[in-house]
């Protein structure tokens, strides 16, 4: 663990979200990564994931210094020994943070911070309102696929059968399903008749490096209906498109993203650095509204609210009771996570082997 | 004494260099072996190397939470698996029956174009025309990919010339655009070993055949078709491979997937050692098809 802040190494490599290191080049007003590299000289380079495995994948690489992930990247990440545990008090910004996003499962290891949040959200039902009426659940991708024949679109990771594996736990008491990523082998295999179901009415597919592409079909009206992220929504209704983004009444997944650093940094000054400009009103308050999620600190929202008015209330930030039925990623693991010797669980490999069997098919 | 010791100097250099030369030239194989160590270093090392660390990896076990390979945890389980869920015998068949595919849509397009170049175009319209070839050569890879992308999309090329005829775009997840941008991604590596195997049939043969009666199509059945195969061969060998290899095509304008997608996947979402368990089977695959393209020649034409 760092102890001491010195000065910066020049150069800095990020695995990140989309979005989630912008200089402008997209929309210049947005650009919370030029003012950091003229303040502290390290040169910001990023490459995005495509989902969270990628993007564990990419830091287990050594080739950076760490990155923006999900939870269920960063359980990974930390159990693995591959990010390290942060000195919080070397940063400034950390203070302001909402103490309800400190020291979370998905932030920390035995009560030691090991990253500083960056923003959370959900995964959205998104619909085209010329072609189909409001919704309220999510069985326009389930139960009435047929219904959107070739039309649907969701997304293309492994992750996604914990969106079927939770619209089981909210239709069907009998499964027994507390958890959508701890899944016994029933449970499991449940999700994916339900997905394969899906996949019988031609889904289209979108990922974190495709995320454009949907926004592009949405447009055409090639998609009617489909799960996307805020950021989506902002494009399309920014060019005037028909579509309306809800989180629905079953609740669904999101994610609470978190900077790490990596255990072999080579420039850990300047990642100290990026951490605690991420949590400054400024460049939060920028990412956020960039992104549409929620910020993570009250200075934060205050900036945001004079970028776009509104942001903090229609992201609840602030809204504890409206994340109380997301469900952040999080890695299907055999030992279902918990202290329960009895139970076991369906592990990441079998979830990888079953995407790639509904794929492939 | 003071003015002979650079002299000296001089004249003792180049009949260094001499003596060394003399010593090599008594010893040619010596010769060979410094001239060839230094490529075959990187042959063996770093080509050779990382292929064995990677067919390694296929008999190693991973973490399924952490993804982090152990390394001499020997195990069969890669194998099983791919033996056990048939989805890997459907993507090998896709892939293969991909490549069969753009190999003979590519023979098919090649044949005539190379014909035209060989036998039929002036000196100057040839080299204009091997230019034209060689031109998509020029652009990078990725760059034809995304002008095919924009061609395919939902709000793209197709969709804006056909709208008139209430046709929209296939849009980016069919499985044809992966069939259409493979064609034209490898065509001039088909082009090309014809137009080269077309030159070399000699002109006293084609004329031999007219004279004994036989007609045009008869001539190019039987004389210049069985001359110009193997370099047909030659080129399927480029188109084959080159389409069995390829994930970044169909990621991009469909939402099929082929070997190299699965083995991809698998590799950056943790599964190091499906991934290289899977490569094998275009390994072999390619094994299998240099052999029989050696038999018939095709190695003599590239």
């Amino acid at each position: 663990m760092l102890q001491e802040l010195g000065d910066g190494e020049g150069e800095l490599n990020l695995v990140i979200w989309a979005g989630y290191a912008e200089d402008g080049s997209a929309f210049p007003e947005f650009d919370w990564v030029t003012p950091f590299e003229e303040e502290t000289g390290c040169i910001v380079n990023a490459q995005t994931q495509a989902d969270s495995a990628t993007g564990v994948r990419m830091l287990q690489s050594g080739e950076f210094d760490g990155g923006s992930f999900s939870g269920n990247a960063t359980d990974r990440l930390m159990a693995a020994g591959d990010v390290a545990p942060v000195n919080v008090e070397l940063l400034e910004n950390y203070d302001n943070v909402f103490e309800g996003l400190k020291l979370q499962p998905h932030n920390s290891l035995d009560g030691v911070p090991y990253g500083v949040p960056h923003g959370r959200g959900p995964n959205l039902l998104m619909w085209n309102t010329d072609e189909v009426d409001d919704q309220t659940t999510w069985d326009g991708l389930w139960e009435n696929a047929a219904d959107y024949e070739g039309q649907l679109s969701v997304f293309d990771s492994p992750d996604f059968i914990a969106d079927a594996a939770l619209h089981i736990m909210a239709s069907d008491d009998d499964m027994g399903i507390t958890n959508p990523y701890q899944l016994t082998q029933e449970q499991f295999d449940a999700a994916i008749a339900l997905l394969e179901d899906q996949f019988s009415h031609n889904p289209q597919f979108w990922d974190g490096s495709t995320f454009t592409d949907q926004i592009t079909a949405f447009a055409a009206g090639d998609i009617t209906i489909g799960t996307t992220w805020q950021y989506q929504v902002n494009s399309l209704v920014a060019e005037e498109a028909p579509v309306e983004a809800i989180k629905p009444a079953e609740g669904a997944t999101g994610w609470s993203d978190t900077w790490m650093i990596a255990s072999d940094a080579a420039h850990p000054n300047c990642m100290y650095m990026w951490m605690d400009h991420m949590m400054s009103a400024e460049a939060n308050g920028q990412a956020t509204v960039y992104f549409g999620e929620a910020p993570t600190s009250q200075q934060a929202c205050d900036y945001a609210e004079t970028i776009a008015a509104g942001h903090c209330e229609q992201t609840h930030a602030t809204d504890e009771a409206y994340w109380e039925d997301i469900w952040y990623w999080s890695t299907a693991r055999e030992d279902c996570a918990d202290d329960d010797a009895d139970t076991t669980c369906v592990d990441y490999d079998a979830w990888v082997e079953a995407w790639t069997t509904l794929r492939g098919s | 004494m003071a003015t002979e010791a650079p002299s000296l100097a001089s004249r003792a250099a180049p009949s260094r260099a001499r003596r060394l030369a003399a010593w090599f030239h008594a010893r040619p194989r010596v010769q060979l072996g410094v001239l060839l160590a230094a490529p075959l270093a990187w042959f063996v090392l770093v080509y050779l190397g990382s292929l064995v660390v990677l067919l390694l990896n296929a008999f190693w076990t991973s973490d399924p939470f952490t993804g982090r390979v152990n390394p001499f945890d020997w195990s069969l389980a890669a194998f099983e698996q791919i033996l056990g869920n048939e989805v890997y015998r459907t993507i090998t068949v896709r892939t293969v029956g991909m490549a069969m595919l753009v190999t003979v849509t590519d023979a098919l397009l090649a044949f005539p174009i190379a014909y035209y170049m060989a036998r039929v175009a002036s000196p100057r319209t040839r080299r204009l025309l091997v230019i034209v070839v060689l031109m998509p050569l020029w652009a990078s890879y990725l760059v034809k990919i995304f002008a095919w992308r924009t061609v395919f999309l939902g709000n793209g090329f197709l969709s804006w010339i056909l709208a008139p005829l209430g046709i929209s775009g296939p849009g980016t997840d069919e499985i044809s655009n992966s069939w259409i941008v493979f064609s034209y991604l490898w065509l001039p590596y088909m082009i090309l070993p014809i137009f080269a195997g077309l030159e070399r049939v000699p002109d006293s043969l084609v004329e031999a055949s007219g004279d004994l009666g036989a007609r045009a199509g008869t001539t190019f059945r039987r004389v210049i078709l069985p001359l110009v195969f193997p370099s047909v061969v030659a080129g399927s060998i480029f188109t084959f491979s080159l389409t069995l290899g390829d994930y970044i095509v169909p990621s991009l304008v469909s939402d099929a997937k082929f070997i190299g997608n699965v083995i991809y996947d698998n590799s950056a979402l943790g599964n190091f050692p499906l991934a290289a368990a899977y490569s094998m089977v275009p390994i072999v695959i390619m094994v299998v098809y240099l052999t029989v393209a050696r038999r018939l020649g095709a190695f003599e034409s590239l």
